[in-house]
């Protein structure tokens, strides 16, 4: 015994398709600028089939059965694509949510008894509808995936290494440090130092906000795995403030090259280089 | 069995570490050097372990007993050429190698432990401590 | 969590850490784990390895590449049939050890992964399960 429903959604593919195109086009936030009508319409041809091709009497009541991997994958694809391209929730949702509409719409045209219309549309409903749910959790993934990506950008092109002189690196650091930067910080500076040769590194605080204990653990452990490798560490623009927390916090950076500015660690980097800066000798004036 | 060959160069000792150690080797080589360190008279050691890729906390105490054992027989011990992944597990680890110096290479080493020891031949008076830095 | 390959390895004696450690790093690498998370998995297993043949003299390592679907990483698990652990808040502390060593074993070493358990009971052994994830 096949489920009405079903025979009837298996043979009207066509017509469903037609009217789930014509819902999606009258939604007035139909994205063309992102996506162009043909693309659209296979995109959507694609899902349909999957899924009335897949669907039996076994799993109208179950979206995560077997029968419906290729559905889950068509959505999760669809939905991926469209979080990277900049689609909204709504425009995405409006995709699967109107695909319910035409199904109902085709259900009420067919069945004629009220309350076995009214049955299936309450079991195609929910398949519709759980299967918006793993839409929406993969359009979410897909937006994180992004957000992370940028994260990873803004952390790797926030630490520049600047060879400031022969022999010496500056790093300045602009915004909080956490561990991970503190590590995309160390892998960095560490890597440029073997690069380059220097035997000095100037971290420029200036940009940090705020340092607490544990930001001051992050900038020790710096220090300290330069030392590691044979060079110098010097932490410079250190704020008055700072310098006030971190005695209140009783921080103890005593074992620390600190500097207020980054023109006096060069100075004391040319020092420690044996280096001398003079004025070049135009005609004395004096 | 496996040895790690232990150069002399002038009034230094140059050990280059370049296979995975393990304890015994490790052992062995601690032992070897200060046996060096002795028959030669050398300054300075130079221990270039640019080609180690692991320093777990047994390796760290083998390089802080070559230094603490070179110290009592009045040579420097420079640790050069450390990987920066090895670096940063160092630190992570909380293993400071406190007492052992260190240089970005080995030539940078040479320079360093030069620079100790005409600095503590300056000060034959005496009151050199050696490692104020 | 998927478990995407398994093997077990046998450490009895010092030199076993060897092919260990090699075996861990080639699989760091084929998941993508860059160098210095390779680095403080590797010295995070070497730790646990050679804390096994101290207290308990020896044991078995399983070694798994495991998988969230978002992330790939590799988890460890040292397993001894040694003496066991008494107080583990106390072994936990930085600066705590009961053999001659620099006592930083396990805290230390806990800094160096991702993920940390361990469980003791006195006279039949330890596990301790790390996992270090490939960005983690």
């Amino acid at each position: 015994m096949k489920n009405e429903a079903i025979r009837i959604l298996q043979k009207k593919n066509k017509a469903i398709l037609e009217s789930w195109m014509k819902f999606q086009l009258l939604d007035e936030g139909l994205r063309e600028d992102l996506m162009s009508n043909d693309d659209l319409r296979s995109q959507s041809e694609e899902l349909l089939s999957a899924l009335t091709s897949n669907l039996n009497d076994n799993n109208i009541e179950d979206a995560k059965s077997m029968g419906f991997e290729q559905v889950n994958d068509i959505l999760a694809s669809v939905s991926i694509s469209r979080a990277k391209q900049g689609f909204s929730p709504r425009e995405t949702g409006n995709y699967i949510f109107s695909l319910k509409n035409a199904l109902l719409e085709i259900l009420q045209q067919e069945i004629k008894d009220p309350q076995e219309l009214y049955m299936q549309s309450i079991k195609i409903g929910k398949l519709i509808d759980s299967f918006s749910i793993d839409t929406f959790e993969t359009f979410l993934r897909g937006r994180e995936d992004v957000i992370l990506r940028q994260t990873d950008e803004i952390t790797e092109i926030s630490t520049p290494v600047i060879q400031v002189w022969d022999g010496i690196l500056a790093l300045p650091i602009i915004g909080t440090l956490d561990s991970a930067r503190t590590q995309v910080v160390m892998e960095n500076l560490l890597q440029k130092i073997v690069e380059t040769g220097s035997s000095i590194a100037i971290l420029d605080i200036s940009g940090v906000p705020a340092v607490d204990s544990l930001v001051a653990q992050h900038l020790i452990k710096t220090v300290s795995a330069t030392r590691l490798m044979g060079a110098e560490c010097i932490i410079s623009g250190i704020r008055p403030e700072i310098a006030q927390t971190v005695v209140h916090l009783g921080i103890d950076l005593s074992n620390i090259l600190t500097k207020s500015t980054l023109a006096s660690a060069l100075k004391t980097a040319f020092t420690m280089l044996q280096l001398q800066v003079t004025r070049k000798n135009v005609t004395n004036l004096n | 069995m496996e040895k790690i060959p232990i150069l002399r160069m002038g009034r230094l000792l140059l050990v280059t570490i370049q296979v995975d150690l393990y304890d015994r080797l490790a052992e062995s080589l601690e032992a070897d050097l200060v046996q060096m360190i002795n028959k030669t008279g050398a300054r300075g050691v130079l221990i270039d372990i640019s080609a180690v890729s692991i320093i777990d906390s047994f390796m760290g105490r083998i390089i802080g007993n070559i230094a603490a054992m070179s110290k009592i027989l009045d040579a420097e011990t420079v640790v050069v050429g450390m990987q920066p992944a090895v670096a940063i597990t160092l630190v992570e680890l909380g293993l400071p190698l406190s007492g052992v110096f260190s240089a970005l290479n080995v030539e940078k080493g040479m320079e360093l432990l030069r620079s100790k020891l005409t600095n503590m031949e300056r000060n034959v008076d005496g009151s050199d401590d050696g490692s104020a830095e | 969590m998927v478990v995407l390959n398994k093997e077990l390895m046998t450490i009895v004696r010092e030199v076993d850490v060897i092919p260990f450690r090699n075996r861990l790093k080639e699989h760091a690498v084929k998941i993508g784990m860059g160098l210095v998370n390779q680095t403080k998995i590797i010295t995070a297993a070497s730790e646990l390895a050679r804390n096994m043949l101290k207290y308990a003299k020896g044991g078995k390592v399983t070694l798994e590449v495991i998988s969230t679907g978002r992330e790939n990483g590799i988890r460890l698990t040292f397993k001894d049939q040694g003496p066991g652990i008494a107080n583990i808040p106390m072994a936990m502390k930085d600066g705590y050890s009961t053999a001659k060593s620099l006592g930083l074993g396990l805290p230390g070493t806990k800094r160096l992964v991702s993920e940390f358990n361990i469980e003791s009971e006195v006279g039949k052994g330890t596990t301790v399960t790390v996992i270090k994830w490939k960005n983690g």
